[in-house]
Order: structure tokens, then sequence, then C-alpha cells
């Protein structure tokens, strides 16, 4: 497909990007916006790096096409918090050294908000079944766990 | 007046089953491992633990919602607990509650429990289920009260629904047939209950006798026909069709997705043979007159982008990654989607559901795994994508009003 000028609202801004409709958003966002945040896993949607929310809804960037998104509202871990100024979801994680190589990091922090601003205070079993997608290849899953619990019970 | 009353007492009078005695939970400690076994092979292949467990729940405890046309129920506890499962059930209330639907307290029981089908398994193998059965653990687990439209809280209207759909006996044997056939036809039409969910219910929820096998309904998606009209594009044999329920994958066909999956769950760890006889009778029932010539592997993406070109685009960057020509899963052998019952079904439901929900693998560990696209896609691009995708991979005219069908197959889909 030839590439068109296409807007598209990212962390609330609007912005005009040059690409094909048929690109998927992750490469839109990397490439083409600088956002580094999320990241190029397997490119099939099946290992959750390049997660980030449309309209508050947890998704697979990879696999979802620039036509897709239209006007609705994309958010990456950019729109959560800086280093200088972390959300609490990102404190959290970094306090309880959840991360270890940081691939799936991002993916995984943008869906557990997904979850704890849908529901503040999720169980346990509610935490592992909405994480089920996202895979972390270092094996720190108990810590990303024990990282979401902590924000859910700051939030309280 | 008086008349009335009368009728209707004595019609009320013969629904009513008398309680059967409770038994001493001690009385069931003694089962010989050989028939616990068998038991548990057998509550494989009648998918027992699928209803009767809740999501994250023990196995066999009850508490799973079944939504039906007419509310929702839940599954009882199975388990051999003496309060709240099944431990003071003597083997004569459990066989009456398989064979004839009525509880140990005489209550008839919805046909949820697809006591039609379980009224034809033999004395032996209700007697092996039993010892399974109550040989578990004991799980203290109440379910919660059934939801269902008036008047259907009234158990005794279940009497009725007997009396038109319940037709108790075992099921005869067909000489013509092979030995294995018939063991097919005995687990599918009994234990394994496949028409629950494969054959058409009329508007009283029985399944229509007269259409055996021509489609149904499984939890929002479509159970494909398993008669001469099943839409596969390679004949279904009898191999293949043992693969697919072993595995969840045929790589002439698709995957198992939605309700199939458990299924195909289940069988992945029944006996062999009995999984080869139910695939055996399955297939008998789909053979076609049809001329089976070679099946044609169709991909025509040009006529298909100039029919749906927003759908051409949401394909090409949600779906091509895997089904396009060359992608990775291509070269794993899964099959095209030129194969795909689900594009070549008249009903678009199943296709539908797929997009929406995703496929997990069926057996874990292993097995094709699609992700959902419900937050990632609208109604009317789900519905332009699979257009596009039934354009470009079969030759079956368009489906009238998708996004409606998505629309209402995405209501079906909230828990």
């Amino acid at each position: 497909m030839t590439p068109a000028l296409t807007m598209v609202n990212v962390n609330g801004t609007d912005h005009r990007v040059d690409a094909a409709l048929d690109t998927p958003l992750l490469y839109v966002l990397r490439d083409d916006l600088g956002l580094n945040g999320a990241k190029y896993g397997c490119g099939l949607g099946q290992c959750g790096a390049c997660t980030v929310q449309i309209d508050g809804k947890a998704v697979f960037s990879c696999v979802t096409p620039l036509a897709a998104v239209g006007s609705r509202k994309v958010r990456t871990v950019e729109g959560l918090g800086s280093v200088e100024a972390m959300s609490p979801l990102q404190r959290a994680f970094a306090d309880e050294q959840a991360a270890q190589c940081g691939y799936c990091i991002a993916g995984m922090i943008m869906r557990a908000q997904a979850l704890l601003d849908e529901n503040p205070s999720p169980s346990d079993t509610e935490i592992r079944s909405h994480m089920q997608p996202n895979l972390c290849r270092c094996g720190t899953h108990m810590r990303i766990l024990r990282a979401i619990r902590r924000a859910a019970g700051a939030a309280k | 007046m008086p008349a009335l009353v009368g009728a209707a007492a004595f019609a009320l009078a013969l629904t009513w089953r008398p309680a059967i005695a409770t038994i001493d939970p001690s009385q069931t400690d003694s089962f010989s491992p050989t028939l616990v076994a068998r038991g548990a092979a057998l509550a494989k292949i009648g998918d027992c633990a699928v209803c009767h467990t809740a999501q994250n729940g023990r196995p066999l405890a009850g508490g799973r919602p079944l939504a039906t046309p007419f509310g929702t129920l839940y599954s009882n506890n199975i388990t051999p607990d003496a309060e709240t499962g099944i431990g003071r059930w003597s083997f004569a209330a459990f066989d009456r509650a398989m064979r004839q639907g009525v509880s140990r307290t005489g209550a008839h029981l919805y046909p949820a429990l697809p006591y039609e089908h379980f009224t034809h398994v033999s004395d032996e193998d209700l007697r092996a289920l039993y010892a399974f059965l109550m040989s578990r653990r004991p799980v203290a687990a109440t379910q919660p009260s059934n939801q269902l439209i008036f008047p259907l809280g009234f158990r005794p209207l279940l009497a009725g629904w007997k009396l038109l759909f319940l037709r108790q006996g075992p099921l005869p044997y067909d000489p013509r047939q092979s030995a294995e056939w018939n063991r097919g036809a005995y687990l599918t039409e009994g234990l394994g209950h496949c028409a629950a969910c494969h054959s058409p219910r009329n508007l009283l929820g029985g399944e229509e006798h007269d259409r055996p096998y021509a489609g149904g309904v499984a939890e929002g998606w479509r159970a494909p026909p398993l008669d001469e009209s099943n839409p596969a594009a390679h004949h279904w044999t009898a191999d293949a069709l043992y693969s697919f329920l072993r595995t969840g994958i045929s790589p002439d066909h698709s995957a198992a997705a939605g309700p199939m999956g458990p299924v195909v769950e289940s069988l992945s760890n029944a006996p062999d043979a009995d999984v080869r006889a139910i695939a055996t009778y399955i297939a008998s029932g789909m053979s076609v007159s049809r001329a089976s010539g070679p099946v044609v592997m169709l991909d025509r993406p040009d006529a298909a982008q100039r029919a749906f070109p927003a759908g051409a685009t949401l394909f090409a960057g949600a779906c091509a990654g895997c089904h396009g020509p060359g992608a990775p899963m291509t070269a794993q052998g899964r099959p095209s989607l030129s194969l795909a019952s689900d594009l070549l079904d008249s009903d678009p439901t199943s296709a539908i559901q797929a997009v929406l929900r995703g496929i997990e693998p069926p057996v874990a560990g292993r097995g094709p795994k699609m992700p959902p696209f419900a937050d990632s896609l609208t109604d009317e691009q789900v519905a332009a994508t699979i257009a596009y995708a039934r354009a470009r991979y079969t030759n079956r005219p368009a489906w009238p009003h998708l996004v409606r069908s998505v629309t209402r197959a995405r209501k079906e889909s909230q828990p």
C-alpha cells in the first residue's frame, strides 16, 4: 500500500503520520513517533511485548493495523509517566525490581494498567487471568504479579 | 371447577418422583482401582468436568454458569461431599439422575444435564462412572441459584419435556456396521452427547430428531453440522477426524475453537480406541455423494481486494502475518484459510467468534493459538475483515448483514 497522511491520537496528542494504512500500529509508534516503549517480540500477537491501549483496552499493537485505530485513543507506556515522574504502577514495577532484561515490561505495564483502570482492587485470580496473554522470557512473572498487587494496594 | 382442580392434581401427581434414601458416605470407600480407572476414561468421553467445573474452580465441584435461551443454570457439585455434593447418593440415585434426569431428592433435573443421551449408557459403564466420581476428593461447594424465566423454575414442568424428548433405553446394535462403528455410535450418542451441541434445537429446547447433526449452537459459537451438509473443503475421513479430536487440529481442515477446545482436551486423554470409534461413527455420518475431486486451494487476493478494499487493508495488517502466503505458520503445516470450515460455512458465527475471541491451544502447551481481536477491531472492521477473507479464500457468496451478526456475537461473548 502507498503511504498516506493519517491522524492518530497517542497519549492525548494528535499526530499526523505518513504511513500506509495497513502498517501495524507498533511500527507507527516506534518508527514514526519515536515512542520505543512498546517492543517487537514475535510480531504475531502471541507474546505481548507490543501491548498498548486503545480506548483503555490492552491490545497487541503488532497485529493492529493503523486503519483499525481510526479516531480511537492510543496510550503507550510513555503516556503513564517518565523516569522523573513515574506513575504509581511504574513506581511499583521499579520497587519490585520486576524487570530483568526489561523487554516485556512496557507491555506488562500497559496490560496491568488496563486492569487497574477498570478494577482498582483486583483479586489475585483476576490479576493472573488478566495478565495471562503477556509472556516474560526471563521468568520474572512472580515479581510482575507482586508489582501489580503493590500498585493495587497503594491505590486503596 | 372441582374437575379441573382434580385434573391438575392428577397431572401433578404423575410428575411426582420419590426421594431415594441417603447412604452412609463410608459405603463408597471400596471400589476396585480397575473400575475407577474405567470410570475415569468414561468421564473423559462424557466431558463431565467441562460443565461441572467453575472457572478457576476445583474439578467437578460445579458452579459453572450455563447460559441457555431460558436463563442461566449453574452446574451441580458432583464430588462426593456429603453435604453439598453427591456423597450420600446411592448407585440407584445416580443411575436415575443419569438415565431419567431425576435428582436423589425426587426433583426433576434440567436437560442441561443431557440425560436424553446418558439414558443410553450401559449399566456397567454407569457403575464405573459412579465408582470414579465417588472416589474423587470431596469438595464442599454450593452453586448459585438458577436464574430462569418464569415459570421454568417450577420443576414438575420438566416431566412434560421428558415426555416429548426423553427416549429411554439402549441404542440398537446395527449388524450391517462394524463393531468399531457400533462402539462409536454408543459413545457418541450416549456419554459423548455430541448431538447436544451439533444438532439444532426447537423452541422447547429439545433436539430436532428429524434433523440430527444438522448444526447447532454452543456458547455463542456455531457447532458445525456433522451430517452431509458439513462445509469442510476436504471430506472428513475417520483418520482426519481422529487426529482433530486428539490434537485439536487437522492439517487438511482447521483448528478446534471455542467450546470444542475443552472437548478436545478431554478426548486427548481418553482411550485411543474409543476416540477412533467416535471418529469412525461421526465420519460415516458426513459421507457425501458430492464429487470428491481434488480440493482447489483458492487464493484470490485481487478480486477480494476489489470487493472489500477496507477489509484487504485490515487483513494485511492484522491477519497476513500468520495467514498470508509465506507466513511462518504456514511453514509449520497449519492449514490455509481456504480449508477453514468457519469461512466456508453458510453461517458466519464461528468465523466472527474466532476473530473476536481468538483460539486457545486446546491441549495445554501445544496446538494453534490465535490472538483475540475484540478490543482492537470494531464491529464494522471485523465484518470487513472476514468478508474479505471469505471472498479471497472461498468461492461462497458473501455473508449478508455481517455487521449485525458481529454485534450480536460480541454481545454473546460478554461474560
